[in-house]
């Protein structure tokens, strides 16, 4: 059964330093206050997976949290490039950053498999292609049954994963809906689960076929109502597609990323104070 | 209309969406070919299926989207399905029609590179990588690229092959067994590029109107072969060129890129 939790509390119980986590969303519903409160806690040689780094990773990758990153798409969607990304694998800063690289449907079928408890995924992909030359977890297999080369890839089954879903019951039972990604193949092929929701509810009103993730499914459920800014909510609240933007400035300069790493995370308690400096910071035309 | 009345990225974003048809299922990646393939659901082929990686089917945003999910895709989708699925079931499963892609280096046999620039362990640019390109190249009926053309974009040797077109050539994806066809057309703000029939290099079949052969030529970073029989593109109608400008107008203003008072991107 999940516990109703604080963000601060779940975190703090279920990430450790050295840990797999997966943080995940497909540019809806991405953990953001969860992210920063990652970044908050200190957290080290952590090993980041994630089908689309992008800001949440960029800012995690920043802040000294990462030894590796596991991916298939790292980008400031709509933007261009996540500066402290390129910088970590360019130049070391902060730290070196082993990446492993991979494509959509080759990490999107290794979490099916992780969630299947499979050790590998299999498709249909890379045959002449530079990845599997600089990525040695993609290996090629020959189906035993027509003798055709396939693509094999180890399973993904983090320590932890995190996501963003709409709302929960309090039983910790949650319900998430809109362009789904990778979020419930993720919790259930990981060890442990943290959901940060909008709004905790007496019933779920939810539909068969819904996309529920039962309690039993989960670690903490937090309920951190606008957790998933400048990403959207759907039904709740829009894509900031500026701060997407304002980030661009801010991530691409080592002293503009740690002023503002330092001002809106570190000095900040918690997500609502987080809001509250970066609403200040918004008016001020600083971000 | 006349060249001065259209921009060079407009005459390519409308010369790749002609390129679709009507009825057919596309997979469009993020940029200028969802641009396109809007384009071309709201001109010549309203009953386009648009398959976007983050799951929506059948997408038919009012504007661009800025993401590959933004939620605007999930709205207006006949269903929307989880991100494995859209690999497994729909792009693995062949009910693909055209995979529509962009890229930062093309070679002569339309391989694409999207992952660096430069030495892969000390790369002089780190680009975003592969996203679902290797998978759409392999798997989708058919390929179309749409990028600028420049010498350091269409080059002699990729620095990294993330996808592959016709790899070096002639079967070579047949011998690999690979389901789709691969690359068809390469659509540049020059010219129309074709795979030759047998040796699969890429030869320009259509210039766009005003650009001169030594204008492809000084663009290209091989010696770039051209067709005999050389067309030229049709030049953009005044439905095509409306359309477009106004969904960029919409697109600027819905994601707040420009004031009201602004035009927009045209």
């Amino acid at each position: 059964m999940a516990t109703i939790t604080t963000l601060r509390e779940a975190m703090a119980s279920l990430l450790h330093d050295g840990d797999l986590v997966a943080m995940e969303g497909f540019t809806h519903l991405i953990p953001f206050a969860a992210g920063h409160e990652v970044i908050r806690q200190g957290r080290k040689n952590l090993t980041l997976v994630r089908m689309t780094p992008d800001v949440i990773y960029d800012q995690l990758i920043g802040a000294g949290c990462a030894k590796k990153l596991i991916f298939s798409w790292g980008g400031n969607p709509g933007v261009g490039s996540l500066h402290r990304l390129r910088d970590a694998v360019e130049h070391d800063w902060p730290t070196a950053l082993e990446i492993q690289e991979h494509g959509h449907g080759d990490l999107s079928n290794a979490y099916v498999a992780g969630a299947s408890k499979l050790p590998f995924a299999v498709l249909r992909a890379y045959a002449g292609s530079d990845l599997p030359k600089f990525n040695d977890k993609i290996k090629f297999i020959e189906c035993p049954f027509t003798g055709e080369t396939l693509a094999a890839v180890p399973s993904i089954q983090p320590d932890l994963t995190v996501i963003h879903a709409q709302k929960a019951d309090r039983k910790g039972n949650v319900l998430l809906w809109g362009i789904l990604g990778v979020q419930k193949e993720a919790v259930l092929a990981a060890k442990r689960a943290i959901v940060t929701v909008e709004e905790i509810v007496d019933d779920l009103k939810a539909w068969p076929n819904a996309c529920i993730l039962p309690s039993w499914t989960v670690s903490a459920v937090c309920c951190v109502p606008g957790g998933a800014a400048p990403s959207y909510a759907h039904g709740y609240y829009e894509r900031d597609n500026r701060f997407y933007q304002a980030w661009d400035t801010i991530a691409r300069k080592r002293d503009s990323f740690q002023n503002w790493i330092k001002s809106h995370i570190l000095d900040t308690e918690n997500f609502d104070e987080f809001c509250r400096v970066l609403k200040a910071s918004t008016a001020q035309g600083v971000r | 209309m006349t060249p001065q009345e259209y921009s060079t990225s407009e005459i390519m974003t409308i010369a790749a969406s002609r390129l679709l048809k009507n009825g057919a299922v596309c997979f469009v990646g993020i940029g200028v070919p969802s641009t396109a393939a809007n384009l071309a659901r709201l001109t010549h082929a309203p009953d386009i299926v648009l398959i976007y990686e983050s799951g929506p089917i059948g997408a038919k945003p009012a504007v661009l989207p800025l993401s590959i999910g933004d939620g605007n895709l999930a709205e207006t989708a006949d269903t929307v399905v989880s991100t494995p699925e859209i690999f497994r079931y729909w792009l693995q499963g062949g009910r693909v029609d055209v995979g529509f892609l962009g890229a930062a280096q093309i070679d002569r046999f339309a391989n694409i590179n999207t992952t660096v620039i430069g030495d892969y362990r000390k790369p002089s640019t780190r680009l975003p990588g592969a996203g679902g390109a290797p998978e759409i190249a392999s798997c989708a009926g058919e390929v179309v690229l749409v990028l600028k053309q420049s010498a350091r974009a269409f080059v002699k040797k990729l620095d990294f092959v993330t996808s592959v077109g016709h790899l070096d050539g002639g079967d070579a994806r047949k011998r690999l067994r690979l389901p789709g066809k691969g690359p068809v057309a390469v659509v540049t703000d020059l010219c129309l590029m074709e795979p030759d029939p047998a040796s699969k290099e890429l030869t320009v079949t259509q210039l766009h109107p005003g650009i001169t052969r030594e204008e492809v030529v000084r663009a290209t970073g091989w010696e770039i072969r051209f067709a005999a029989e050389l067309r030229e593109t049709a030049t953009p109608t005044r439905v095509e060129i409306e359309t477009l400008r106004d969904l960029e107008r919409r697109t600027n203003l819905a994601h707040g890129t420009v004031t009201e008072a602004g035009t927009g991107s045209t």
